[in-house]
């Protein structure tokens, strides 16, 4: 549903801001990369703007930080509606892993709402354009939350039934776990 | 001179071809070293949460229900992809897959539970009296559960008294 409404308001390009919040620059890097002629982003119409008043998506990249989350709150409410936002590596997912340092406010979801993450530290270039395909209904979702139970306990216990006679001394059949 | 100048630079560009990936229309395979996400095996896992120590982000979060059950959760939001997780796994459960296209519009899709059964003690039936090494990770403030909430919570050694900023991080179940 969330698609669809994407695709009735996005009909045309995508221009894309791209918003550093204090990450490493290595996704920065990576999105560069996707607009250079080898992965070619702008085929799908995206095109990278310099005002988030010409934007229709935002890309943010690094954690949102005590400095820098009131200048992304503001360019968030600059551009002009409808407007997405992508989550781009790790920081902007969850916070990156100095996610408990005091200057660190946590994942951007906290400051701007999120619709899309790209987990990944830097995301691959080719990860980054599935996001954008994902985005645009060109591909479909690859991950589900995985549940996973343990059927029987992957060491021996003491379980006389399991107890093999073996050259004079008592083993476990399942002795090559351990 | 210009225009055979302008003929060679025609025929050096007509040489170059086609050089964009047709890549979300096609599959693009991993390079030979890539770590994409971790994948656990819950056949494997014996539930030792070295991982979980060792997991630079806190990412990976053991909780124990009962007795019996300890839950070991890898949410995924945080993950670098060092590969710490597997390279300190004694009974290599985790392995670092190529799998690189987790993007998604609900971050908790690319979270893993594992469910484990846990051996009490032969005798008594009861836990070991000592703390083990997750207890006494668990007094020193590096993780707490809140089990009536049903919340995992982190404890932050970075927290400042009237910062609302630096608070605990929370992290909702789901």
């Amino acid at each position: 549903m969330f698609r669809n409404f994407l695709l009735k308001m996005f009909p045309r390009s995508l221009w894309v801001y791209h918003a550093n919040s204090g990450g490493c620059n290595g996704c920065d890097i990576e999105v560069l990369n996707v607009l250079t002629p080898y992965y070619d982003a702008e085929r799908f119409g995206i095109k990278l703007v310099a005002s988030p008043r010409h934007a229709d998506v935002m890309l943010c990249q690094g954690p949102a930080m005590r400095s820098t989350a009131a200048a992304l709150k503001r360019a968030y409410e600059a551009m002009p509606s409808p407007k997405i936002v992508f989550a781009i590596g790790s920081c902007a997912c969850g916070g990156g892993i100095w996610h408990d340092l005091y200057n660190v406010i946590g994942p951007i979801e906290r400051i701007v709402p999120v619709s899309y993450y790209i987990p990944g530290c830097p995301p691959r270039p080719e990860a980054i354009l599935y996001g954008v395909a994902l985005a645009m209904g060109l591909v479909d979702k690859k991950v589900i939350p995985t549940n996973l139970k343990q059927e029987e306990l992957p060491i021996p216990r003491y379980h006389p039934e399991d107890l093999i006679q073996q050259e004079s001394m008592p083993v476990y059949k399942k002795l090559e776990k351990v | 001179m210009s225009f055979i100048s302008k003929i060679r630079e025609t025929l050096i560009c007509l040489k170059a071809g086609r050089v964009t990936l047709p890549y979300p229309y096609q599959p693009r395979p991993a390079p030979e070293k890539f770590r994409g996400r971790p994948i656990f095996d819950a056949s494997k896992c014996i539930g030792c949460a070295g991982c979980a120590n060792n997991c630079p982000a806190r990412e990976i979060l053991v909780l124990d229900i009962c007795q019996e059950i300890r839950i070991l959760k890898y949410l995924g939001r945080r993950c670098t992809y060092c590969g710490r997780c597997a390279d300190v796994c004694p009974e290599n459960a985790i392995t670092m897959s190529k799998d690189y296209e987790t993007a998604t519009n609900n971050i908790a899709d690319i979270q893993q539970k594992l469910e484990l059964f846990m051996s009490t003690c032969q005798r008594c039936g009861r836990c070991f009296k000592e703390p083990s090494p997750l207890e006494q990770l668990k007094l020193k403030g590096y993780r707490f559960d809140d089990l009536a909430n049903e919340r995992w919570i982190f404890k932050s050694k970075s927290y400042l008294d009237n910062f609302k900023v630096s608070d605990d991080i929370h992290i909702e179940l789901d």
